[in-house]
């Protein structure tokens, strides 16, 4: 998912304080930023959301990559729209993070320097102008499985900023496979691209759901404090079982020779995922991890002046307005 | 890291002459600029005809531990509300 | 095919398209968060405006073209932008020096279009120049605020406008499509925007306490009737690959 494996501390035993915060969480009550938390649940929340916030944030440019080659000033527009989209998602969320006592160039910084986590996902190449479809079908599709619960999730800044982003989101995955659609509807070249496309992105989206729960070693802890409502596999199985009759329907092969209907389980069997290759994206060695980066570095390097520049004018207007008073 | 913009709480009044809501926040280096920001990422979809940004800090709120004492005594006065009154069902305009 | 009408559209057009397509090379890279969020905003007008502009020309030219075979299918030699879209982005400094002398610029020429004999015409205007307003006031602002924030943005300020200053020069000389719009009274004479807009950039970089480039100098034009910069056909060459790659099929 846009939040990975996200560690929650180490567990000790919940003293008074800690017992009725789990029970307000079990009666459904939310959590606001003033009121009393465990220091692990903050913790982990700012761990959980900034990961969020800088997978919308790289994940800008897999897709940013096709802006400048939309083929069509349609697609162009709404790819642009969508982008931008994506950068207000990663602003919503930096802001409820915010509300955690962190600030939002800590987020950054941490960020730039591998510190902090984002989605594997992004670290996969664009290559061809149907990953742009490809992305918004399957990317985005899986996101807004895991963010529609996250809406109900324990901290209400994170579940508002759940909400906005959803309302926004949820056109996205049509985007991507209406872009699909007309690629498998034109030219033989246009529908193996798409094909091309899914056979690169099938899997690293199953990745994204994380580990398989038995190696899901946080998920209880983020289950209980409700910031996490349903397992890895949970989704990854409704992933599959929802995406593998809109493939049908574009014509299109699922890249995966396991893959078939299980009546009595009322599912699609899949296939083995590749773990190693998930785990060698999420230690900093996919195709693209140095390249994301580097692009967020340089932008972030190169655009000090102008923030400097900006709150420098902010204060001498100040100190102006305090002389002219005077 | 040193000259980070202030964070500012933005508040927007929709089309139905609803009060302006809170919708968010952002970072603005002052407040015309918040006002400016605020437009180009909480108004993208028509969301509103009006603004108001205020400075995070400058804003008090209630505390939490104080939830008892200063709202649940509203709790027990039921006759504030219109429910509390039954009226005759053929009496009109009540 | 060539009326002046269409050659006029065209112009508008590719204006707003080519402009649109420098700042879609931000998006995901600018200097903030906000600020990447308002730049897209602007982009996405102008992309708009380019639309409506290049839908218009189609119909014009009424030999089956639509605004995507205008963007995609022509050649350098056959784009009618000034030269000052086209330049490249440079810094962020260079983005926004280019963009407030254009918007400076284009919300005069969309007011003058306001009151233009053709409904069309006046109709994108006036969608136009609500849009290219803000981004002026936007534009504008952030010079006014950079040229006086520190030391080194009024010096990258000031070196960006020194940079694109010359471009300036081509956004107001007449030709004969201009003529035959003041005739028609579809358009306006270019060259009766320049004291206006001096006045107003003048206004603005004074307050940034930037300095106005002195007068002459380098005077670079052709872009209008489709001599352009080395730049424009790479921009044209990334933009345009799909559509040439895979001749009539549909996106």
């Amino acid at each position: 998912m846009y939040a990975q494996m996200v560690d929650t501390g180490s567990p000790s035993s919940m003293d008074e304080r800690e017992t009725r915060f789990q029970q307000r969480i079990d009666d459904g009550i939310r959590v606001e930023p003033q009121d009393w938390m465990p220091e692990r649940y903050r913790k982990t929340l700012i761990r959980q959301i900034s990961q969020h916030a800088h997978s919308e944030i790289v994940g800008q440019l897999p897709e940013g990559n096709w802006i400048t080659r939309a083929p069509s000033l349609k697609r162009k527009a709404i790819l642009l729209a969508k982008v931008q989209d994506e950068a207000g998602h990663g602003l919503y969320l930096y802001s409820a993070a915010e509300t955690l006592g962190i600030t939002r160039d800590q987020m950054v910084d941490d960020l730039h320097t591998g510190r902090a986590k984002y989605s594997s996902i992004f670290n996969y190449p664009t290559l061809t102008w149907a990953d742009v479809g490809a992305i918004g079908w399957l990317v985005d599709g899986a996101a807004i499985m895991n963010q529609i619960p996250l809406c109900r999730c324990s901290y209400g800044p994170y579940a508002r900023a759940m909400i906005r982003v959803c309302k926004e989101e949820a056109f996205h995955m049509r985007q991507g496979y209406d872009l699909m659609l007309s690629l498998c509807k034109g030219t033989p070249a246009q529908k193996a691209m798409a094909q091309d496309a899914l056979n690169r992105w099938w899997w690293p989206s199953l990745m994204m759901f994380g580990p398989p729960d038995g190696d899901s070693v946080h998920s209880a802890q983020s289950q209980a404090w409700k910031i996490k409502l349903f397992t890895n596999d949970e989704l990854r199985q409704k992933m599959v079982d929802q995406t593998v009759p809109q493939a049908e329907y574009l014509g299109l092969t699922v890249p995966d020779a396991d893959l078939k209907w299980n009546a009595e389980r009322g599912h699609y069997d899949y296939g083995d995922i590749d773990w190693e290759e998930f785990y060698n994206v999420v230690k900093g060695n996919g195709p693209c991890n140095r390249e994301r980066l580097e692009v967020r570095n340089k932008a972030w390097t190169d655009g000090e002046w102008f923030r400097d520049a900006l709150v420098a004018h902010a204060d001498k207007q100040a100190q102006r307005a305090i002389a002219q008073a005077a | 890291m040193k000259n980070q913009w202030p964070l500012w709480e933005v508040f927007i009044r929709s089309q139905h002459g609803l009060a302006h809501r809170h919708v968010g926040s952002l970072h603005a280096p002052d407040a015309t600029m918040a006002v400016n920001n605020a437009r180009d990422v909480y108004t993208r979809r028509n969301e509103g005809v009006s603004i108001w940004v205020v400075k995070s800090i400058d804003i008090t709120a209630s505390h939490p531990d104080d939830k008892a004492e200063l709202f649940d005594p509203a709790q027990a006065k039921v006759y504030r509300h219109p429910t509390f009154f039954p009226m005759p069902e053929e009496v009109k305009g009540l | 095919m060539s009326s002046a009408r269409y050659e006029y559209l065209l112009r508008l057009g590719d204006n707003a398209l080519i402009l649109s397509q420098r700042l879609g090379e931000w998006c995901g890279k600018g200097p903030a968060l906000e600020e990447d969020m308002a730049l897209t905003n602007n982009a996405l007008d102008l992309l708009g405006q380019a639309r409506l502009w290049l839908s218009l020309a189609a119909e014009e030219a009424g030999d089956g073209a639509d605004e995507d075979t205008l963007a995609y299918l022509r050649d350098d030699r056959e784009f009618r932008n000034v030269l000052l879209v086209e330049q490249p982005n440079g810094s962020y400094a260079d983005t926004l020096a280019r963009q407030f002398l254009f918007d400076a610029w284009s919300s005069l020429v969309l007011r003058r279009l306001l009151a233009s004999s053709d409904p069309a015409i006046a109709a994108i205007a006036e969608k136009a120049v609500k849009e290219v307003s803000y981004h002026l006031r936007r534009s504008s602002d952030l010079v006014v605020r950079l040229g006086d924030g520190t030391a080194l943005s009024h010096a990258m300020l000031q070196g960006a406008i020194d940079k694109v200053w010359p471009y300036h020069h081509e956004l107001f000389i007449g030709d004969a499509i201009d003529a035959e719009m003041v005739a028609s009274g579809i358009g306006f004479d270019p060259e009766h925007l320049k004291d206006e807009w001096l006045a107003y950039v003048r206004e603005v970089l004074n307050e940034a306490t930037l300095k106005v480039p002195a007068a002459g100098g380098w005077m670079p034009k052709g872009g209008k009737q489709g001599l352009h910069s080395e730049h424009l056909s790479k921009l044209l060459a990334e933009m345009q690959t799909l559509q040439r790659s895979h001749p009539g099929a549909s996106w």
